[in-house]
């Protein structure tokens, strides 16, 4: 198989991938499960969407080339765990002492 | 191979000094946008603290504003967009010639308008249902979220015309290639946070 | 629609004294002829002088790395000038204040706004990116920085901010509500007028730009070092620069949003932070100081990395402990980020919350205590020499000691408490911003003023300055512990409990020190300037210097290294004296690739300064006119061809070769003679016994 093959495929196949998880969370809706098993399909289908189009579309992968690009992905994750989550922490709590 | 480096980016061995700057380039456009991802995720954190009645401020809620058919398809149109924007990628990298890149490239700008059509028409809609941004600070981070992605899409829509004029102009150089490559970069990140936005605003709040 | 927006004649304070005089007019009045005067008399120079064509060829579109740098510095220097005069006009006017004091509330709140955000943005930053600027690249063997063009738009950027801030002092008000500028008071309800929209325009380019600026040092570091140059031999400098700038690419983002949030709700009526409607006035607390206190650091960092410079040099030793700094310095930059809340312990959330943070805050003091004892470890049994960096060295071992000790306790939710909004908390970060940032910057001005101009500083006027500093500093801080804990509130424009007399009194008297240590350093540079000729080190190593940057001639030639240079060590330079093998001739040279002048960042700068006036004044055409040029610039910039110059290996090699045949000529001098005449940049092996 040429190289241009390969390539294609992969981008078609992380396109198919998006598109089942993309449809997994859009059905939790109609679905109407309960509401933390929701969140959670959402969740998880979020989660591996970002990681389907980072292997597929953006060529991330546990190489030895690619690992400073990975490197930078996960210390960006890092900080952004700590900022998004310190604030909905923070905010969270205040607003339950003041109701 | 050297060839996997970069994808879409072929510029080979000969062209010592021009493969340095591109990975230079490269390199730089992901930390911008992991910056990039730290104002998205400021604006996420405000969006999920402003998801409470007392933000809602007594004003319309998710319930009676999110459109599950309209976000889907702005999804459908956002994803088909990325799959042609890696064409144009393969297409940069396999064939010679502007013309095939320069097809996928105005078919992934079409797709971005037509993304930017509906989104544009949610908010029409929510304004006509006195959903306006000043309504309620929830509705201040919903705009804020949604409208700084659609403003990024927007730039990713001049971005291409730049690149199809530069392309008409030049044909396609090894600067050019490096753009090309960014451009994709950019692309493909704006549908990372789009996942991120479909799934914390508009999944989640019918939930 | 009124073409020039809500601007009228009344707005200057020309017109406040005229209609209202008083000595609260008078003042602002006269801070305002200051900056025509000021401004005006640089025109006049310039032109008297026939200076235009060379700073516009030479510096304003000049791309170089080194000249950036210098630009950077001469703007905070100006920044400087205005800043410490505001911080004394605040310090007298409390001296007075029992009671009522000269200004008004209002204009002591602009004071304090102004003073604060220029120190912060346009002093410490523009010091810091200038210094890690110049220096970087030289350390780490490289032509220039990763993107020079966008190197020149970071500029541009801050100094749009800059400028628009001096425009505040003769156009208008600014804010009242200190640099920090909390909703819901800079909110349109309650601050109608365009203070907050200036301190908006202000910091929203300063922030961009130092993000442009992080993502440069990044690149630059991990991308451009010179064959050999692994991480762990990089300069200590460099390491610091590192750090900070991964802190700038992730730390700025929520600085400019939260402003651009807070634009939202002023211009747009948005509820992000409004008493109203949903809007949550903490969250703006919250996202500044996710930025605020990285930012902190961002400045420290490479004062950390001066003094390991400075350590290891002056006391011709390697530095002690080379890895744990490293380690340090890495801690310090992660859990920088982990500790925001400690600037909002007393909001009102729990104590697990509070706990949390406080302990992140005690822990992040560990590493600099390392650091701390690494340098005096440095400095144990070396052959030092008193020169002025090691002054400022000295003072800052005592006084930022001090100063970290008192963070820790505040570090305490319990006693922050009780001291949160005194002047003790002021006096603490006065205390490590100003022996820290301040000090490391002006040694390392000193120190590396040499390899970009070509001449040294004088050293008696350098020594009179950094011992003012110290003093002054001590005089004016110092009290405010004092005043701090028997309860004086920061921020007062008036107090009627008289025991806080005394130390005020105290405090104003060490701002006239400092005024006169500002007075010193620049007559330091300017007494420097007249005796060039004697104080010349052309061949480029005043110091013996052990890193890379001491291995080239200076002034530095425009493409740093005739050839790239190759590592394999730490303090690469040291090891080659030792060796007997420095300054080996070159035999094959090659054309060399420099970017071209280039218009960009001067274009970037006034059409971001016209937008940021525009948007304070509701000059609504102006807004799209000017925004409208910036985006062109942008996209012109793409189209642009021919961006790059080509120095031909003859002109390269003739240079290199004057300056080996120099060196040659020369016998070098040891460390006894390095402040004397006799010093040109050479240096013999020291005699002394260890």
């Amino acid at each position: 198989m040429s190289e241009e093959r390969r390539e294609r495929r992969s981008y078609l196949i992380g396109t198919l991938l998006s598109i089942l998880l993309t449809a997994i969370a859009f059905a939790t809706i109609p679905l109407d499960l309960p509401r933390g098993g929701t969140m959670l399909l959402i969740g998880i289908s979020a989660v591996l969407q970002v990681i389907v189009q980072l292997r597929f579309f953006l060529h991330i992968d546990l190489s030895r080339q690619k690992r400073e690009d990975l490197q930078l992905i996960l210390f960006s994750l890092l900080l952004l765990g700590i900022m998004a989550g310190g604030t909905i922490w923070i905010l969270t709590n205040l607003s339950q002492r003041m109701m | 191979m050297s060839q996997n480096l970069h994808p879409g980016l072929n510029l080979g061995a000969s062209h010592g000094d021009a493969h340095q700057q591109s990975e230079l380039s490269v390199f730089g456009f992901w930390v911008f946008l992991m910056s990039d991802l730290i104002t998205f995720g400021v604006l996420f954190a405000t969006y999920a603290a402003s998801s409470t009645p007392i933000a809602m401020a007594g004003g319309p809620g998710p319930a009676a504003l999110f459109d599950l058919t309209s976000t889907g398809m702005q999804t459908a149109f956002l994803l088909a967009s990325s799959l042609t924007c890696g064409m144009a990628s393969l297409a940069l990298k396999y064939r010679e010639g502007p013309r095939r890149i320069a097809l996928w490239l105005a078919v992934t700008a079409l797709l971005g308008a037509g993304f930017l059509a509906l989104e544009l028409r949610d908010f029409a809609d929510m304004i006509a249902k006195g959903a306006t941004p000043m309504r309620s600070g929830w509705l201040s981070s919903l705009y804020a979220l949604v409208g700084l992605h659609g403003l990024h899409i927007t730039a990713g829509l001049v971005w291409i015309v730049v690149l199809l004029l530069l392309i008409w102009r030049r044909g396609v150089t090894d600067l050019i290639k490096t753009r090309l490559l960014i451009f994709a970069l950019y692309w493909h990140f704006l549908d990372l946070v789009w996942i991120g936005i479909f799934s914390v605003v508009f999944l989640r709040g019918l939930a | 629609m009124k073409l020039l927006g809500n601007l009228n004649w009344d707005v200057t304070p020309f017109s406040d004294a005229i209609n209202d005089p008083s000595t609260n007019t008078f003042v602002a009045a006269g801070a305002a002829s200051l900056v025509i005067i000021g401004a005006v008399s640089v025109l006049i120079l310039l032109t008297w002088f026939r200076l235009w064509r060379p700073l516009w060829r030479d510096w304003l579109t000049s791309a170089d790395h080194k000249r950036i740098g210098v630009m950077y510095i001469v703007l905070a220097l100006v920044m400087l000038a205005r800043g410490v005069a505001e911080g004394a006009v605040m310090r007298g006017h409390q001296a007075m204040a029992l009671n009522g004091g000269p200004l008004s509330a209002d204009h002591f709140s602009e004071l304090f706004s102004t003073h604060g955000t220029i120190m912060i943005l346009f002093v410490a930053m523009p010091l810091v990116t200038g210094l890690i600027n110049i220096v970087v690249p030289l350390q780490i063997g490289a032509r220039d920085m990763a993107f020079p063009v966008m190197n020149q738009v970071s500029l541009g950027l801050t100094a749009a901010g800059a400028a628009l801030i001096m425009v505040s002092l003769v156009i208008g008000r600014f804010e009242t509500g200190g640099w920090t500028a909390y909703p819901p008071y800079t909110g349109k309800v309650f601050s109608p007028g365009e203070g907050p929209d200036y301190w908006i325009w202000s910091v929203v380019p300063a922030g961009l730009g130092s993000m442009l600026s992080g993502i440069n040092f990044a690149v630059t570091i991990y991308k451009c070092r010179a064959p050999g140059m692994t991480y762990m031999r990089m300069p200590l400098f460099t390491w610091t620069a590192l750090c900070t700038a991964i802190m700038m690419i992730y730390a700025m983002p929520p600085v400019t949003v939260s402003s651009l949030m807070l634009a939202l709700d002023r211009y747009a009526g948005f509820h992000f932070f409004s008493n109203d409607l949903g809007g949550n006035m903490m969250n703006y607390a919250n996202i500044f100081w996710m930025f605020g206190h990285p930012e902190v650091y961002i400045l420290v960092l490479p004062a950390y990395g001066v003094w390991s410079e400075v350590a290891a040099t002056f006391s011709a030793k390697q530095l002690y402990g080379y890895v744990s700094l490293v380690t340090a310095t890495m801690s310090i930059a992660v859990i920088s980020f982990t500790v925001w809340l400690h600037h909002f312990f007393t909001m009102g959330q729990s104590a697990s919350v509070n706990i949390a943070f406080g302990i992140a805050t005690m822990i992040i003091a560990v590493p600099t205590g390392v650091k701390v004892y690494d340098w005096m470890a440095t400095l144990w049994r070396g052959r030092i020499r008193m020169t002025v960096p090691v002054i400022y060295l000295t003072g800052f071992f005592i006084l930022f000691v001090i100063g970290g000790l008192t963070g820790v306790i505040l570090a305490n939710p319990t006693i922050d408490y009780q001291v949160h909004n005194t002047l003790f908390l002021v006096a603490h970060f006065h205390n490590v911003l100003i022996p820290g940032v301040l000090f490391g910057m002006l040694a390392g001005i000193h120190y590396w003023f040499p390899k970009v101009f070509g001449f040294r500083l004088d050293e008696t006027w350098g020594a009179r300055a950094a011992g003012l500093w110290v003093v002054g500093f001590c005089l004016t801080f110092l009290p405010l512990y004092v005043l701090g804990l028997m309860g004086m509130p920061r921020r007062s424009p008036s107090f009627t409990d008289p025991a806080y007399l005394p130390m005020e009194y105290l405090a104003a008297f060490g701002a006239v020190v400092i005024l006169g240590a500002l007075a010193a350093t620049f007559t330091t540079y300017i007494v420097s300037i007249r005796h060039r000729k004697w104080l010349a080190v052309p061949l480029g190593d005043p110091w013996d210097g052990r890193t890379l940057e001491w291995a080239t001639p200076a002034p530095v030639p425009e493409w740093n290294f005739a050839v790239i240079p190759e590592v394999s060590s730490r303090d690469a330079f040291a090891l080659e004296k030792e060796g007997g093998t420095p300054y080996a001739p070159v035999s094959r040279y090659a054309d060399i690739t420099l970017p071209r002048r280039t218009t960009m960042g001067l274009t970037v700068c006034v059409a971001t300064t016209g937008t940021g006036f525009a948007l304070v004044w509701h000059i609504w055409w102006l807004v799209i006119l000017c925004f409208t040029g910036l985006l062109l610039t942008m996209i012109a910039r793409a189209f642009a061809t021919n961006t790059e110059q080509i120095i031909p290996a003859a002109e390269v090699a003739r240079q290199h070769r004057r300056w080996l045949d120099a060196i040659a000529q020369n016998t070098g001098i040891t460390r006894d003679a390095e402040c004397t005449s006799a010093n040109r940049g050479l240096a013999a092996p020291d005699e002394v016994i260890r």
